[in-house]
């Protein structure tokens, strides 16, 4: 369903991917590892298109499509969800509001309806109940004085709404206590239904112990380092990174 | 900021066009014969005329005000003409058959259909187009409840204890420059009387047009709320597009006796001039209310429009225990300047004001917030809350605020919050990166910085108000 073949990407001038390739079959769970500053929120970014980011070359294919010839928007609308590690604030619009707005936008592009607010409503509801969020964050602006952890909440319980079949998680377990860690993995594994795929960016192990990847890849120096099963995150946990480096990468 | 936002932020304005219909102006100039001339049109008692006189006096010794924090040519007073009125109304129609329907059709354009049945339910229109008033809606209904609302020229005929007692006692003929123009060539305006106890039982409304070329258009609206009443008050403004500047120098008094309360909102969406600054109105305002013994003035306004404004609606807190509020969301475009804010004068006891101003500016605009809380010496317990919050949309805008506190009163408790901030590029991947698109992302996260302020205005304007924004932001259009 995500093709990436040969991806290079530059960032303010430097170059960031070098010519990154990775392969994501429907419903599988994918978990990026690697060094900080390695470029994997780069590749997220890229992937969902964010200004600033400079594809110098490659392709990505998503479910057959050009994604990186369409704009922010239609990618989100065709399924490409990114999970922020450092999600932002907007005051005064209401989370349900902003939900509202974004599923009917997918909607729309899907050829359904937009839902009516009563049915929003109630999904809405089931949904911050799932996450763990009290209905009153629904009522509250985006992110608006959320803590760390309810942010993190606040991205699943979007992605739960959306519906993407692509979800980017980058980080999502950072900053995270293990009781939220826990409801943002088992968000994630609600999710999982053997279709929707799943890129996890992660440093650590213990978010995966949770949401069990199949195949897990190291990103180093741009490109993807290493791959392998779940048993490559426990090496990497014991080792770090720098014997891959050693080993000459 | 990315080239993407300044995209967003280019305007389109819909209520450009112009009525072609025929009118009577006055010859461009102002001197005595000016004022007089207006003044017999109207047939005015002598005690008017007087008054306009002394007001026109007053104005040609005083000097055009150059504090605020806008620049533009000075206006050449001469070159103006001071009234015009289209010709059909010269002979005033009796009811709503006999006005032409050009009027009529160019309100319908606008949104406010003046045939009560189609109208707005609950709201009752005057609609002001240049120097008079074409019809007021709703005015039997009204007349029920012993509400009077009708132009202000008439209420000079049918009610002048009225506004002989009213007319300049909260904004005298030579509070300010403007004001004292306003004073010597008002044309028309609204005129309301709420009566002892009484809740004005709908909405009451204003609609400015100004239509004809190189005209000024001088309203003056008096509202006087009598003891233990309530009302609630909205005007609206339009202008065709033109390349000359034209001015509006309005005056707008409110008088809240003991108990009353006022309740004053604005959607001001005078033409803003193109992307280069040309053309625009230049609107030089003075608004104030004077609060009696436990009576609330409270200013909401929505200013989006207009080349230059200078605007300060204000609250004299008289009684004790009155109360005086100001909301306000300032939005500049292109070349728009706005120096707005409001004066809270806090002169009884345990008189409470709050003022939330939130200013907006995009393009190569300016906007100032300029704020006065006085507390005088006798106000104990005198309290204030103001917050003043700037929106920043591209980096070639600017935001200032001035706020101008003075207390004589130790008791008295102040609070002042400011912050800046700006649609980020962050804000704005994340929305689209949820699928919204970029120009429903913009107005989105501008009405949420609106919001505290939107919340204050009546139900059916604070939804038109959220689509003006829209409006204004919008650039795929324009
Ligand atoms: N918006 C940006 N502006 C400038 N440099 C950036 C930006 N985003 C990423 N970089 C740089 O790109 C490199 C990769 O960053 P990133 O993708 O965030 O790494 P990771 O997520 O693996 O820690 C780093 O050197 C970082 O400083
Ligand atoms: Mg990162």
């Amino acid at each position: 369903m995500l093709e990436i073949r040969n991806l290079s990407a530059r960032v303010e001038g430097n170059d960031i991917l070098r010519q990154l390739s990775l392969s994501i079959r429907p419903g599988e769970v994918h978990a990026i590892m690697g060094p900080n500053g390695a470029g994997k929120s780069t590749l997220g970014n890229v992937l969902a298109g964010r200004p600033g980011y400079e594809v110098t070359g490659g392709e990505v294919l998503f479910h057959g499509k050009d994604l990186l010839a369409m704009e922010i928007e239609e990618r989100a609308r065709e399924g490409v969800f990114l999970a922020f590690q450092y999600p932002v604030e907007i005051p005064g619009v209401s989370n349900m509001e902003f939900l509202k707005a974004a599923v009917d936008a997918r909607r729309r592009h899907l050829g359904l309806g937009e839902l009516s607010s009563f049915d929003f409503m109630k999904l809405a509801r089931d949904a911050a109940k799932r996450v763990n969020l009290d209905q009153a964050f629904l009522k509250r602006g985006v992110n608006e004085g959320f803590s760390g952890g309810e942010k993190k909440r606040n991205e699943i319980l979007q992605m739960m709404l959306l519906e993407p079949s692509l979800c980017i998680l980058d980080e999502t377990d950072s900053g995270l206590d293990i009781d939220a860690l826990q409801v943002v993995a088992a968000g994630v594994n609600a999710m999982r239904d053997g279709q929707r795929s799943f890129i996890v960016v992660t440093h650590y192990q213990r978010l995966l112990d949770y949401i069990v990847p199949d195949h897990v890849h190291v990103l180093a120096a741009g490109r993807i380092a290493r791959s392998g099963s779940k048993e490559l995150a426990l090496e990497l946990e014991a080792k770090g990174y720098s014997w891959l480096e050693d080993e000459g990468v | 900021m990315s080239e993407q936002v300044e995209s967003l932020i280019r305007k389109d304005y819909s209520a450009g066009f112009h009525t072609q219909i025929e009118s009577d102006t006055l010859r461009p100039g102002l001197d005595e014969e000016v004022v007089r001339f207006i003044s017999a049109k109207k047939e005015e008692p002598e005690w008017l005329l007087e008054w306009r006189l002394k007001a026109f006096r007053a104005w040609q010794e005083m000097e055009e005000p150059t504090w605020a924090h806008v620049s533009y040519p000075l206006v050449d007073f001469q070159a103006l003409s001071y009234y015009s009125a289209p010709r059909s109304m010269a002979n005033k129609p009796k009811s709503l058959d006999e006005v032409d329907p050009e009027l009529l059709a160019t309100y319908a354009k606008l949104g406010i259909p003046l045939h009560e049945q189609e109208a707005l339910a609950g709201v009752a229109v005057d609609a002001v187009f240049d120097s008079v008033s074409v019809v007021t809606t709703y005015r039997a209904k009204l007349e029920e409840a012993g509400v009077i609302f009708c132009p202000i020229s008439e209420a000079v005929h049918r009610f002048p204890e009225l506004v002989k007692k009213y007319l300049g006692s909260v904004v005298p003929q030579k509070d300010n420059f403007y004001a004292a123009l306003n004073s010597a060539v008002f044309s028309d305006g609204s005129f309301v009387y709420i009566p002892k106890e009484v809740r004005c039982p709908m909405e009451l409304s204003t609609y400015f047009r100004i239509n004809e070329v190189k005209t000024g258009q001088f309203e003056r609206t008096l509202i006087v709320a009598d003891e233990g009443s309530h009302v609630s008050y909205l005007e609206g403004c339009t202008a065709p597009m033109r390349d000359e500047n034209q001015l509006h120098a309005a005056v707008v008094e409110l008088v809240a006796l003991d108990d009353a309360q006022i309740k004053y909102s604005t959607v001001q969406n005078w033409y803003p001039g193109d992307k280069e600054g040309k053309g625009g109105i230049y609107n030089f305002v003075t608004k104030r209310g004077l609060c009696h013994r436990n009576a609330r003035i409270s200013w909401t306004q929505v200013e989006t429009g207009s080349a230059i404004t200078w605007k300060y609606p204000s609250c004299i807190l008289k009684g004790d225990n009155s109360v005086g509020e100001f909301y306000s969301v300032a939005l500049t475009n292109n070349l728009q300047q706005a120096d707005t804010g409001t004066k809270m004068i806090h002169i009884g006891k345990n008189t409470r004001s709050t003022i939330v101003a939130k200013g907006i500016s995009a393009g190569r605009s300016q906007s100032a917030y300029r704020g006065l809380v006085r507390i005088n010496a006798g106000a104990e317990g005198a309290r204030n809350y103001t917050q003043c919050d700037s929106l920043l949309i591209g980096d070639r805008c600017g935001a200032h605020t001035f706020p101008y506190i003075e207390s004589r009163n130790a008791s008295a408790v102040i609070e002042h919050e400011a912050t800046t901030s700006k649609v980020s590029d962050d804000q704005l991947f994340l929305c689209q990166q949820r699928g919204l698109d970029a120009e429903k992302a913009v107005s989105m996260i501008v009405n949420g910085f609106c919001r505290e302020v939107f919340k204050e205005l009546p139900m059916e304007f604070a939804v038109e108000a959220g689509k003006l924004l829209e409006v204004s932001l919008e650039g795929s259009v324009g």
